[in-house]
């Protein structure tokens, strides 16, 4: 331990700073307005809009297909799910049951897009706290993922791939003896990531107890995902409301109760782990079939409103559609992850240091484009 | 745990002035303007409803009317409900704020001012989210006319 001082430096300065749009540690445009007491923060104000794009403006003038392009550009790093989702309020819509294949390949894509999130943000939360070694071994692994989504869908990032009735193409001949290689390398690989950060001393003083959310916190500001669940929340749609494959898949939801960064930490470690089991189960259970069942070129929902939930890898993303029977929606909003987890920032940082700020913020796992959509 | 019916009856027994709507993905309720921070307390409050997480809360604007959707969950007794208040006042449009209630709905409500222009009483930082704060119109409502970004059906 290193003994704590009593006098505070600059304790009786007050100082209001802005850390951002271009800070490297935000990962992206969005601008921390700072109270601070010498080195201690007192209020974090989040300024966001620096890169809102409209999505839900320009939604009310495209068709559902069209739709499918934009969800990608929202949470870039789950683009799969974000994809899924749309297509799987549009199925429910209009009362189409995809083929088994397909099922079995979406389930697949979104645990292959949580792992490479996983790994992407295992790499920069590291490089935040100081440990650069993180990075070089978290992009390593990731690029054996984005190699798989390259050769099967022809991007590695922004995929849409998945779309409303199925698939875009089937999947690539290699897609399935790619993925068995992976699932051993992988598991060889991930004790490496333990080994380096988490029983590394040093960075257990920085993020434990650090950043407290309790349960009924994050329940009242509404943190979902892997930061929800290291408040001991539980609300893994995969688990509350399964969708795709996830019905009979084995895997379990990772809880952890202490709430602070080190917790949220081991939960995405955790689920990795987890990951991986689901892919080595359904690896081997892609049946043959179609990849896409036949939908008409211009999609019309019944009138009415609907709402569809899957789990990114940051969390509960919702979309709520409200349809007058056109080709267009008349409504669309994302009830994206990133939205609701960041605003609870300020709360997690009072009073703690600038340093652990970014800690926070990296445990958060926040993406600036699904904030501002 | 309650299935939609029960859920249903329990509702209409502690709020008499809720219409329900009918063949709706889940239970959903309109309630009076000026009943809303009431009816969220006790939503919250009664044991026998608990929503306690307010997961998605948005503004729809359907030309002739604006109006408030809220999407509530009990995490221990695991029922969805959808609760919607409606205005026909264009002009200004007011709700009361539960950002007291299920601190979730701060930024939710910021961004329906912003894009909708929706005003919360009672709201701590009624701030535009994403436009800057001298930006004219509400992007969202049907009549807004952009002249130099037009987004054309």
């Amino acid at each position: 331990m290193v003994e704590k001082s009593e006098v505070i430096l600059g304790e009786n300065e007050h100082l209001r700073i802005n850390m951002g749009p271009q800070h490297p540690s935000t990962h992206g445009v969005l601008r921390f307005e700072l109270d601070l007491r010498g080195e201690i923060v007192d209020q974090v104000i989040p300024h966001c809009g620096y890169i809102h794009r409209g999505i839900e403006k320009m939604s009310e003038a495209n068709t559902y297909q069209q739709i499918i392009h934009l969800t990608d550009r929202m949470d870039y790093l789950s683009a799969h799910q974000n994809n899924e989702a749309m297509s799987l309020l549009v199925e429910k819509a209009l009362g189409i049951e995809v083929p088994e294949r397909v099922k079995v390949i979406r389930t697949i894509l979104s645990e292959l897009s949580r792992l490479q999130s996983h790994e992407l943000w295992w790499a920069a939360f590291g490089m935040d706290l100081g440990a650069l070694t993180t990075f070089f071994y978290g992009l390593r692994d990731r690029e054996r993922i984005l190699d798989i989504f390259e050769e099967s869908f022809g991007s590695r990032l922004l995929h849409s791939y998945i779309c409303p009735g199925g698939l875009m193409n089937d999947v690539h001949p290699n897609f399935k003896s790619r993925i068995k290689e992976f699932i051993p390398y992988f598991r060889k690989k991930l004790p490496e990531y333990d080994q380096l950060l988490t029983g590394n001393i040093i960075f257990m003083e920085r993020s434990k107890n650090i950043g407290l959310l309790t349960r009924e916190e994050a329940i009242a500001f509404g943190i979902t995902g892997p930061s929800g669940r290291g408040s001991g929340f539980s609300c893994d749609v995969r688990k509350h409301e399964p969708y795709s494959a996830y019905d009979r898949v084995d895997f379990k939801e990772i809880l952890y109760t202490e709430g602070d960064t080190y917790a949220r930490y081991r939960v995405r470690i955790d689920e990795m782990w987890e990951s991986l089991r689901i892919l080595e189960q359904l690896v081997d259970q892609i049946p043959d079939g179609d990849y896409t069942v036949k939908m008409k070129p211009i999609i019309k929902l019944p009138e009415g409103e609907y709402y569809q939930r899957v789990e990114t890898a940051r969390g509960e993303l919702g979309v709520y559609v409200v349809s007058t029977g056109d080709k267009y929606p008349e409504r669309i909003h994302f009830r994206t992850p990133n939205f609701s987890n960041l605003f609870v920032i300020d709360k997690l940082a009072r009073g703690h240091k600038i340093a652990d700020l970014v800690a926070i913020s990296g445990s958060l796992d926040l993406v600036i484009p699904d904030i501002d959509r | 745990m309650m299935d939609n019916t029960q859920l249903q009856q329990t509702i209409g027994r502690l709020i008499p002035r809720a219409v329900f709507n009918q063949n709706t993905q889940f239970v959903e309720v309109v309630i009076p303007a000026d009943g809303l921070h009431q009816t969220a307390q006790l939503l919250k409050e009664n044991p026998e409803t608990k929503f306690d997480f307010l997961f998605n809360l948005t503004g729809v604007d359907s030309k002739n009317e604006l109006r408030m959707v809220y999407h509530l969950r009990s995490t221990l007794l695991k029922h969805t409900l959808v609760v919607k208040v409606v205005t026909t006042d264009r002009q200004n449009p007011e709700f009361a704020s539960v950002s007291d209630i299920w601190p979730a709905a701060n930024p939710f409500e910021r961004e329906a001012y912003d894009l909708l222009g929706i005003r919360f009483t009672n709201h701590p930082d009624l701030r535009r989210l994403f436009l800057e704060e001298d930006f004219q119109g509400f992007p969202l409502r049907k009549d807004f006319v952009d002249p130099i970004n037009i987004v054309e059906k």
